[in-house]
């Protein structure tokens, strides 16, 4: 039973329940600090648990994030580049750990 | 739940649209491949969840306050090893250290939003869930496919068996 806020990706790679929470990446199970929307988000995804009937079965929860919907036109923008300054930084690094210990056959 | 209706005014993020025309921008000529199957195995509950014990898995990088485990070490991370966290740890000693989640619309101080442990907590003590599992399971994201599939995936599945689990609840953060 998978809890999930990208649609598509869990999409594609194919599951057998996807509860589909529309938030930003980050807050599939609810808003931070908001208890009683958690709270009905897993008894969302316990109810898809107990009722799919086949496989790729996709809820979609029918929340709506409380400050709007505009955190979706800024995804991935000169605005809001999705890793900026010190976490591009520590993902490049990252990920050059990963280059450097496969090439010392670590990994 | 079938009620509920898609906001077509707002359509849902595409982002595998969305970083194939990220990258691309950026002068990175081989798209992303995001991992594609055509279907998924199912299997029905085999018994209430009243009775069932529950996993909950995630992929948030979920770490424990003041624990030595989760010292900044970049070739655990890069390995991509699966790990435990005891299923009674506090929502308030936990945190994520994850950069993959959109910092300018919401936060990740609250582990309940991405992690959630108190409301599988309150599930448990409702009787609408048998138990939790004694542990949670992380998985640390893996930069190659292959390795999800053929080392993480099967290691958390075994982990499950070990601990007896009916059921499990994934979240990607």
């Amino acid at each position: 039973m998978v809890i999930a806020t990208a649609r598509d990706i869990v999409e594609s790679a194919a599951v057998a329940r996807l509860l589909f929470v529309d938030f930003p990446l980050g807050s599939p199970c609810g808003e931070p600090w908001n208890v009683a929307q958690q709270r009905a988000v897993l008894d969302m995804a316990l109810r898809l648990l107990e009722t799919a009937a086949g496989p790729q079965a996709t809820v979609e929860a029918g929340l709506r994030w409380s400050k709007g919907e505009g955190w979706k036109e800024l995804i991935f923008t000169e605005a809001q580049p999705f890793l900026p300054g010190q976490a591009g930084d520590a993902w490049l690094k990252k990920k050059e750990a990963y280059r450097q210990m496969k090439a010392e056959g670590k990994i | 739940m079938s009620d509920n209706v898609p906001d077509t005014r707002h359509p849902y993020v595409r982002y595998i649209d969305k970083t194939r025309a990220y990258y691309l921008s950026q002068g990175y000529e081989k798209p992303y491949r995001w991992a594609h199957n055509d279907s998924a195995p199912f299997a029905p509950p085999t018994k209430p969840l009243s009775g069932s014990t529950v996993v909950l898995v995630s992929t948030s990088e979920i770490a424990i306050r003041n624990d030595p485990r989760f010292d900044d070490n970049p070739e655990t991370r890069a390995k991509g090893n699966v790990y435990g966290v005891s299923s009674d740890t506090q929502a308030a000693e936990l945190y994520s250290r994850t950069q993959s989640y959109d910092r300018y619309a919401t936060t990740l101080d609250d582990a309940n939003a991405y992690f959630p442990i108190d409301p599988l907590r309150e599930a448990v003590a409702s009787g609408r869930i048998g138990r939790l599992a004694t542990e949670c399971l992380g998985v640390y994201n893996a930069y190659s496919q292959r390795k999800t599939i053929e080392r993480d995936a099967p290691e958390v599945l075994a982990r499950c068996r070990a601990i007896k689990v009916d059921a499990a609840i994934l979240v990607p953060v």
